[in-house]
């Protein structure tokens, strides 16, 4: 049985159809816990977060509490917050940038204040038209209700949001990346070492960035304070989070949920959630967190839904997306189209990933539309292991950043798992779904 | 002479004094100047060059990197049907079919009427709805075949124009308000909170180190 008894952190007003307005925003709350963390020190309000425990909701789960310490030694320039949400089937970040951006607004004053930064920029990933128009929208009424601007609430603290449009390209999920965009540059993603946008960043200054879900966190973290956050879920994985549940099954949807404390399986089945899968299908395989995750097969349903417990049998929880393919469905062509993904999306700096991604894809098209080989798979596992030296997870890195080294998820996953189906491609001459 | 619109030329400058290097506004002024021309004309960008202290060879080449920035004239209609993964279980490469057949067109070419581009678009992170189609980015909600072509109906009649503008990504998104005092008195400001705040680290230290020493 699920268990749907945690409070809604991040969700709370999605029943109402007026959501993203500054009346309903605080007709329920909005902006109490920022005129609360304006009364206490910076550092106070920065040992709420670091008591939460509250893990980055990007993809990465890097603990935010210590990304803002990190810089504590030398003054942050710009906190940045990413919204370029576009690992395909995650879907949480376009739900609060459309349903409630008074939260993540208010999520960022927070921030800035607690990181003592006045300059902060929210990009918006450039296809939600309407998720730019409701941000700015939250912006402007904020100006206009005292909680952005000079002096906020008769404060001593100043600080000027900029809302930033993307135009179009995956890569710019990846924080350096970003930074690149923000610059007015072409997305490409930063030589490390420095590892950390906190040493350097924007302009080569100390910049801190954070994911959506993540500041949109921080308003209930100061009202309820970080120790109530940290009592939900378990070990590393505090709080709630926005899993976003998509395929074959009958209610897809975003849903919040405590951490750990349900399983994938709760959540494609219950009928309060996911609701079971369409025309009494049974599940061949599902992906726990994005298509750059390793997928799961039905026998590992019953995994809680937290960070470690993920990650210790072989993937990630990643973006929170959660892809649901039933015993009907290709994983052939599955395959096929995570790779195109990939190969339209490499930016295009690394040979492995440039080169390989596209190599993959050709081959994985061949297989799916007739003219594959049964050597295909060998050379299709020999590609991969190019990329991702072992077939590890996580993955070794030959590349710049991680886009390279999750190719391989996808193609090792399947065919490890349903060789067989690959095989009856071959020698069906093409798709035998067709 | 600026090639902008005088209203496009306002919020062009409004958006260059934004940041703090010119270049960032780059992508935003992309946006107007697509939002102007419905492409990426050359007079275009050469004024985005101008505003941002660059070249066109530097912004048509920053511009290239990013799929919504057409470099050649498209349809008043750009209709984009996703097939990625959740898309795809859900039967959006029968729907990118169906949507070639219905606008007479094939993926990534422009009806003959000059009124629909049709587009292969990956994830649109709207997968409760799958399979997604946008329209000038604009999620249009349409799910099947007949949906579709109700929906290219109401696009020809004009129908729709109040919910899909025309290559308008920023069209609709105005900024108001601002910090209102100068850069140089908030750095002012956050001078003082952060010498307040190592004061207390300070403090802090000495209190803890005089507990030791007791």
């Amino acid at each position: 049985m699920a268990m749907l008894d945690a409070p809604a952190i991040v969700s709370s007003r999605r029943d109402y159809d007026d959501s993203f307005t500054l009346a309903r925003y605080l007709d329920t709350g909005g902006y109490v816990a920022l005129r609360q963390a304006l009364t206490m020190f910076p550092e106070a309000v920065a040992a709420e977060v670091d008591a939460a425990s509250l893990l980055g909701r990007g993809g990465a789960g890097f603990p935010a509490g210590r990304k803002w310490s990190m810089l504590r030694r030398s003054p942050i320039s710009y906190l940045v917050v990413n919204g370029d949400e576009s690992e395909p089937a995650t879907f949480k970040d376009h739900y609060l940038v459309e349903r409630d951006p008074h939260q993540l607004v208010e999520g960022v004053i927070i921030a800035a204040y607690a990181l003592q930064v006045s300059q902060a920029f929210i990009f918006v990933r450039g296809e939600f038209a309407l998720g730019l128009e409701r941000v700015q929208q939250a912006i402007n009424e904020a100006y206009s209700y005292g909680a952005l601007g000079s002096k906020i609430f008769g404060s001593d603290f100043s600080i000027d949001v900029v809302l930033h449009p993307g135009a179009g390209a995956y890569i710019c999920g990846e924080e350096t990346s970003l930074l690149e965009a923000l610059e007015g540059k072409r997305g490409f993603p930063r030589i490390k070492p420095p590892f950390f946008p906190a040493v350097t960043g924007l302009y080569g200054e100390p910049t801190v960035v954070n994911n959506v879900e993540t500041m949109s966190n921080l308003p209930w973290i100061i009202n309820h304070g970080g120790a109530a956050f940290a009592a939900l879920g378990a070990g590393r994985s505090t709080g709630t989070r926005l899993f976003a549940l998509a395929g074959d099954v009958k209610n897809p949807g975003v849903y919040e949920l405590e951490m750990v404390k349900n399983t994938f399986r709760d959540l494609i089945f219950d009928p309060a959630l996911g609701g079971g899968l369409r025309d009494g299908r049974t599940v061949k395989a599902f992906i726990p967190g994005g298509v750059s995750a390793p997928w799961f097969g039905p026998e590992l349903l019953d995994t809680p839904l937290g960070q470690d417990e993920v990650a210790g049998l072989g993937s990630m929880l990643g973006s929170g997306s959660v892809v649901v393919m039933d015993d009907a469905s290709c994983v052939v062509r599955a395959t096929w189209r995570i790779t195109k993904f990939f190969s339209r999306e490499s930016c295009g700096q690394c040979t492995p990933c440039r080169e390989g991604s596209g190599w993959i894809e050709r081959i994985m098209y061949r297989l799916e539309h007739g003219g594959g080989r049964l050597e295909d798979l060998d050379l299709l596992l020999d590609l991969c292991d190019n990329i991702a030296p072992g077939l590890t997870w996580p993955p070794q890195q030959t590349t710049i950043c991680v886009l390279g080294p999750s190719i391989p998820s996808s193609v090792h996953s399947a065919i490890s798992m349903f060789r067989a189906d690959f095989v009856a491609h071959v020698n069906h001459g093409g798709c035998p779904h067709d | 002479m600026s090639h902008f619109r005088a209203e496009i030329r306002q919020r062009a400058d409004d958006l260059v004094s934004l940041y703090p290097r010119k270049r960032s506004a780059m992508l935003p002024l992309l946006h107007l100047a697509q939002e102007q021309d419905g492409y990426l004309s050359d007079e275009g960008i050469a004024e985005v060059a101008a505003l941002t202290d660059t070249t066109p060879a530097d912004v048509r080449g920053t511009a290239t990197f990013y799929e919504m920035f057409h470099l050649e004239p498209v349809g008043k209609y750009v209709v984009g049907v996703c097939t990625n993964i959740a898309c795809l279980l859900a039967g959006g490469e029968e729907m990118l079919e169906h949507a070639a057949k219905s606008l007479g067109c094939v993926v990534g070419a422009t009806s003959a009427d000059g009124l629909f581009t049709l587009e292969e678009t990956e994830c649109l992170a709207d997968c409760n709805l799958a399979p997604c189609v946008q329209v000038n980015h604009r999620f249009v909600r349409t799910t099947t075949p007949a949906t579709f072509d109700t929906m290219v109906e109401d696009l020809r009649e004009g129908r729709l124009d109040h919910d899909v503008p025309h290559h308008g990504t920023l069209i609709r998104v105005k900024r108001q308000g601002g910090l209102r005092v100068s850069k140089d008195e908030v750095a002012a400001e956050r001078a003082v909170a952060l010498a307040a705040r190592t004061a207390r680290a300070e403090t802090a230290v000495q209190a803890a180190t005089a507990r030791e020493a007791k």
